[in-house]
């Protein structure tokens, strides 16, 4: 026995469903995993199909290494990187990272829109044409 | 001892996941089951503590208030500090709720030279909660990004909103800053502050370290031991669409911040955390005070018969006469 039982069992189904939002809002569905394709014709041309640096470390550390490259370029005119393994790069998202992953679609975004993140260096930075 | 022993549960935690992903390969405990069982003692424990507070009778309209009740139609009355309406309680609950308002009022003793004890008000403590439990709540909101797709737009924007200073990659939180000073304060509140440490429980004290602990395995886990976050989305949407799996690769410092959130929600019910749920059902708050207006009846009242003048009088009124009692009716 309740007093207020109507008021209070609103509540409570107003609680429930904010606590299992996520699992209403999915309903079972499969969530496919991000792809992000790197068969782009610069990668296809490589021998040794490396990144930068190791895949595990680009995966959770590219920004900082972009932050960094930024940092770099802008404040100290530093152009030059100098991989873990000794390969050297030009500082630069646009001839660097973007020559190889030349689809931002098929590859940044990939990730991207599936954690929900947009970095904003787009406002400024030209993505390269997709579909070439 | 209670600090030392509040401290000593949040590291033993943190050791046990250490020792369960690390030596044991535990992983499917601690990234799966664990979840669900704490997400379940979560709802199940706030709902059964709602239904026993919904149990017990409210047999008085309890006006503890700060203004004047509603008396006469020209005596001024105030309708958000002692409303006799339900508008009026509407009102001061959303502001109780959303703004801490009787938090607001409150105040603080101290004694000073004389002696002389002095009341002072206290808006720091208040200050502290509010941004405490906003930055909470907008971290926790901000969350969802790992656990919808595709993430609704009112959390992209609030991730917008968030990081609008659009410091550093990944970009910085404003409410990591925030959420850390705070909870930083509210521990110095029960540890420096003589007269509130000495009314401190552990119970007062986990729920801070456990939170804490939290918030600042989340931050190192963002900005300093990064961790595979498709690998991690790729977890959480297991979990919400059933298909639990785990991909490898994804650092221990994810388990260390799943599991003290899991502690934390399974702790909830059982804690002085549920005044989530409790704030609604605060007599004091959520009643109108309309005592001189309407009859409340306790209903655990023993059911008196009673027995009126009348009732007494019609069954003794001939001998009543005839002792000479006077009579109302003859
Ligand atoms: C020389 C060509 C090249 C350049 C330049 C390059 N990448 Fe890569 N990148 C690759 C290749 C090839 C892979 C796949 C590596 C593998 O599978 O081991 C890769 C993988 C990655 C991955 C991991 C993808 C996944 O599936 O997990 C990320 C993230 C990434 N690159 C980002 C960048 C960023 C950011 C830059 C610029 C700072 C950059 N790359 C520059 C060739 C390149
Ligand atoms: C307000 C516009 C703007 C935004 C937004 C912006 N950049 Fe830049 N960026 C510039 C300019 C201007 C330069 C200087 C170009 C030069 O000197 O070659 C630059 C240079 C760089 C460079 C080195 C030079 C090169 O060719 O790439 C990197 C790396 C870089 N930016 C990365 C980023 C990243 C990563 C972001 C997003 C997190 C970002 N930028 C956002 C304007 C911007
Ligand atoms: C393997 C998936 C993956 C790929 C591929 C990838 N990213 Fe990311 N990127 C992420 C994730 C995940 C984050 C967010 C990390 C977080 O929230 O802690 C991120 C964040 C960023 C950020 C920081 C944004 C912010 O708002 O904090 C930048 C800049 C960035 N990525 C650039 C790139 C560029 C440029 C490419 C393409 C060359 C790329 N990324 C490809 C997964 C990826
Ligand atoms: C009580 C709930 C929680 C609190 C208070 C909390 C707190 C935090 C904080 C303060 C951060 C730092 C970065 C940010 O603010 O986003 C963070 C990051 C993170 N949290 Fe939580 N967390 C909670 C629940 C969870 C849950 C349930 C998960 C997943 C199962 C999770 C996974 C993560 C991950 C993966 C990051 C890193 C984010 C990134 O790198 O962008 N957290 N958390």
């Amino acid at each position: 026995m309740m007093y207020d039982g109507g008021k209070i069992i609103i509540g409570l189904l107003i609680f429930i469903g904010f606590s299992t939002f996520p699992f209403l809002f999915t309903m079972g569905k499969a969530v496919a995993k991000p792809e992000p394709k790197i068969d782009t014709p610069e990668i296809q041309k490589m021998v040794d199909k490396k990144c930068i640096e190791s895949k595990q470390y680009m995966k959770t550390e590219h920004m900082v290494i972009l932050n960094d490259w930024r940092d770099a370029v802008v404040r100290d005119g530093l152009r030059l990187y100098k991989s873990k393994d000794g390969r050297s790069f030009d500082m630069s998202l646009q001839n660097t990272c973007m020559k190889c992953h030349s689809s931002k679609k098929k590859f940044c975004d990939e990730c991207h829109n599936y954690v929900a993140v947009k970095p904003y260096c787009w406002d400024c930075h030209i993505a390269p044409q997709e579909g070439t | 001892m209670g600090i030392l022993f509040s401290f000593a549960v949040v590291i033993a935690i943190v050791l046990i996941v250490f020792a369960g992903v690390r030596g044991a390969g535990l992983n499917y405990l601690f990234a799966i089951i664990i979840p669900y069982l704490a997400l379940l003692t979560f709802i199940i424990g706030v709902t059964y503590r709602v239904f026993n507070w919904g149990r017990s009778a409210v047999p008085f309209r309890v006006p503890t208030t700060g203004g004047q009740q509603f008396t006469l139609p020209w005596i001024k009355s105030n309708k958000l500090d002692n409303p006799h309406t339900s508008y009026g309680v509407i009102g001061r609950m959303i502001l109780e709720v959303l703004l801490f308002r009787s938090l607001f009022r409150n105040t603080k003793a101290e004694l000073h030279d004389g002696p002389r004890l002095v009341y002072g008000s206290e808006k720091l403590l208040w200050l502290a909660a509010i941004a405490f439990h906003y930055s909470f709540l907008v971290i926790l909101l901000r969350h969802l990004r790992f656990f919808t797709v595709p993430v609704p737009t009112p959390i992209q924007f609030l991730e917008f909103v968030d990081s609008f200073f659009q410091v550093g990659a990944p970009l910085v939180y404003i409410t990591n800053f925030v959420i850390v000073i705070a909870l930083l304060f509210l521990l110095y509140r029960r540890l420096g502050m003589p007269q509130i440490k000495y009314i401190s429980l552990p119970s007062d004290y986990f729920p801070l370290f456990l939170i804490l602990a939290i918030v600042l395995s989340g931050i190192y886990m963002r900005y300093f031991d990064k961790v595979d976050i498709v690998g991690v989305k790729q977890i959480t949407m297991g979990l919400v669409s059933f298909r639990p799996t785990i991909p490898d690769g994804i650092g221990i410092i994810f388990y260390i911040h799943l599991t003290l959130v899991c502690t934390l929600f399974a702790y909830f019910p059982f804690s002085k955390l549920v005044h989530m749920a409790g704030v609604f059902l605060s007599p004091t708050r959520n009643l109108a005070n309309n005592n001189r207006m309407q009859r409340h009846v306790n209903p655990w009242d023993y059911p008196i018969k009673v027995r009126s003048y009348d009732d007494y009088e019609n069954e003794f009124r001939e001998k009543m006469k005839k002792a000479g009692i006077p009579v109302e009716k003859e």
